[in-house]
């Protein structure tokens, strides 16, 4: 379903990803996990699309089509899904506004009609509940004020909403107490199916207790330096990323 | 040096120049070669002003031919449309109002400055005395024409206990300025003074405003915005004045401005001067461009680029817009801001 293949992406003149590559077919969750600066938080902007982010070589395709030539809008619309590091906030605008208005625009450029409002509140109010968001919380401008856990959650209310093809979680469980990150995880595992393939960056193992990969990478050194099953996640916490860094240096 | 006087003389030397501090960014004397002839009365039918449907009773000044003041009785609630239209191209001419609100009274002033010449210099002068208790909400919205001069000067006098709300609304003019002097002249008395200026082309908007704290116990909260995009240029210039003895003054000044392009340019000057003691005084200055950040964000959600600025501009200049205590005037006010905002690139 992803595939990406070879991918060197510089910032600011310098080499971050140099080769990288990963599949995940349909149905799976993988995570990638990594030491900090290994190049974590710029696969997922590279994947979105951020400005700033130069690919310089390698190809990304989902379902075979060339997801690099496409705009960071193009992109969602296709069914690419980030969810934010640190999620930014949105002055001025409330959430139900933004959720509605980005569900619109990515049907628009789908071809497909927009929803109506009352099938978006029947839906936004639904999907927040499971998440123990409250409903009133969505009227204030979106991210301002809330605390870490309080974005996370927008951030997986947001994916539930949009329904991603692929959805990229980026340090989804910094900031996270463990209420929050059950919570959040709960989100993420109800997000599995036979159609969706995820990926999940991390730093730590923790969040692989609530959420099991189906595979699990090493990122180190700006590549894919090892891959296994969930047990390497594990290994990673018990023996740290020493030998994996000097391996990619 | 005023341009009033400039134009009531007919003498280039009286117009403010850019070697006054008040006037350095607002040069008249440096724009100006010639004044054009005195604007001839008009006696053309008005269309409806940007405020028609909402006003008690209207007062029109054309070409400064019109009433010179009016008043609200102690007790009464009233709105009135004030519409300073310059119908001739090319014309210079002076106008001039008085309103005087008495005690208990309540005023919604809906005002328009209406360019439908263009290349006319014009100063409005408009004084407002507000009685003890009174209280007035000023909406302004100025329309002038592309190639216009205009200076409107209103000067606003509380009592004590009075209540003074403005939100002034601007697209420019060649060269523009909406100044207000507010003097709480016993204390004790309140006032908001909100400004927006969406700025296109070679447009140029100067808000500035003067509030004096003579006593104690006086409230003051501003809140201006403004986005400028091509060529063009805004001037906010704030200054709040607490005089000694004017103890427990509140007053609070934000100005907040989006740069849209790189030609284009915001020149900010905000002041507090403070003589009294135990005052909650503070200020907040902000020039940029976008968030990058929420820009991004927005896309990344599936936003084109385009709606994203625009939802976020939006965004930005409308809490000045939500401020706005009169509902109808707020709905005027929103749409005159979508309009705008659509006209932009």
């Amino acid at each position: 379903m992803l595939c990406i293949k070879n991918l060197s992406v510089s910032v600011d003149g310098q080499s971050i990803l140099v080769g990288l590559d990963l599949a995940i077919p349909a149905g799976e969750v993988h995570a990638v996990m990594g030491p900090n600066g290994a190049g974590k938080s710029t696969l997922s902007y590279a994947l979105a699309g951020r400005p700033g982010y130069e690919v310089t070589s390698g190809t990304v395709t989902l379902d075979g089509e060339d997801l690099l030539a496409l705009s960071p809008d193009q992109r969602a619309a296709r069914g690419v899904f980030l969810s934010f590091q640190y999620p930014t906030e949105i002055p001025g605008v409330p959430g139900l506004t933004f959720m509605r208005a980005a569900l619109n625009a990515q049907k628009r450029a789908r071809g497909e009609g927009e929803v109506s409002a009352p099938d978006f509140l029947r839906l936004v109010r639904a999907k927040a509940a499971d998440l123990k968001i409250d409903f009133e919380m969505l009227k204030r401008s979106l991210n301002v004020g809330f605390s870490g856990g309080e974005k996370k959650r927008m951030e997986i209310l947001q994916m539930s909403i949009f329904s991603p093809r692929v959805a990229i979680l980026d340090e989804t469980d910094s900031g996270l107490d463990i209420d929050a990150l059950r919570i959040v995880a709960e989100g993420v595992n109800a997000m599995r199916s036979p159609g969706r393939a995820m990926l999940i960056i991390t730093h730590y193992q923790r969040l692989l207790d609530h959420i099991r990969p189906d595979r699990v990478h090493v990122l180190a050194g700006g590549r894919i330096v090892a891959s296994g099953g969930p047990e390497l996640a594990h290994e990673l916490e018990a023996h740290g990323y020493d030998k994996y860094a000097k391996a990619a240096a | 040096m005023s341009l009033a006087r400039a134009i009531a003389s007919g003498d280039l030397a009286q117009l403010p120049s850019r070697r006054e501090e008040a006037w350095r960014w607002t040069d008249l004397r440096g724009l100006l070669r010639a004044l054009p002839p005195p604007s001839p009365e008009s006696f053309e039918a008005l269309p409806p002003g940007p405020f028609a449907a909402l006003a008690h009773s209207e007062v029109a000044i054309v070409n400064g031919r019109g009433p010179a003041g009016a008043g609200v009785p102690a007790g009464r609630r009233q709105s009135l449309a004030l519409r300073f239209v310059a119908s001739a191209s090319a014309g210079a001419h002076t106008a001039a109002f008085v309103i005087e609100v008495a005690r208990g009274a309540h005023l919604t002033l809906l005002e328009s400055y209406e360019g439908q010449g263009d290349g006319y210099v014009v100063q409005a002068d408009l004084e407002l005395r507000l009685a003890a208790g009174a209280s007035v909400e000023r909406i302004v919205i100025a329309g002038d024409g592309a190639e216009a001069v205009s200076v409107s000067k209103a000067s606003v006098v509380l009592a004590p206990g009075a209540s003074f709300l403005q939100t002034v609304l601007t697209a420019g003019a060649r060269r523009q300025r909406l100044e207000t002097h507010v003097a709480h002249a016993g204390g004790g008395a309140a006032a908001r003074l909100d400004g927006l200026y969406l700025l296109q082309a070679k447009r140029h908007a100067d808000i500035t405003t003067l509030v004096a704290h003579a006593g104690p116990g006086g409230a003051t909260d501003q809140l201006t915005k403004g986005v400028v995009r091509d060529q063009a240029r805004g001037v906010f210039q704030g200054r709040i004045l607490v005089a000694r003895g004017a103890d427990q003054t509140d007053a609070r000044m934000g100005h907040h401005a989006l740069i849209l392009s790189d030609r284009a340019e915001v020149d900010a000057k905000p002041e507090l001067e403070i003589y009294a003691d135990d005052v909650l005084c503070a200020h907040g200055n902000t020039v940029g461009a976008l968030d990058e950040e929420a820009l991004f964000y927005s896309r990344q959600r599936g936003i084109p680029e385009d709606q994203a600025r625009a939802m976020l501009t939006e965004a930005f200049v409308g809490q000045v817009v939500e401020r706005i205590g009169d509902e109808g005037a707020r709905a005027v006010a929103a749409a005159w801001v979508a309009q705008q905002l659509e006209a932009g690139p």
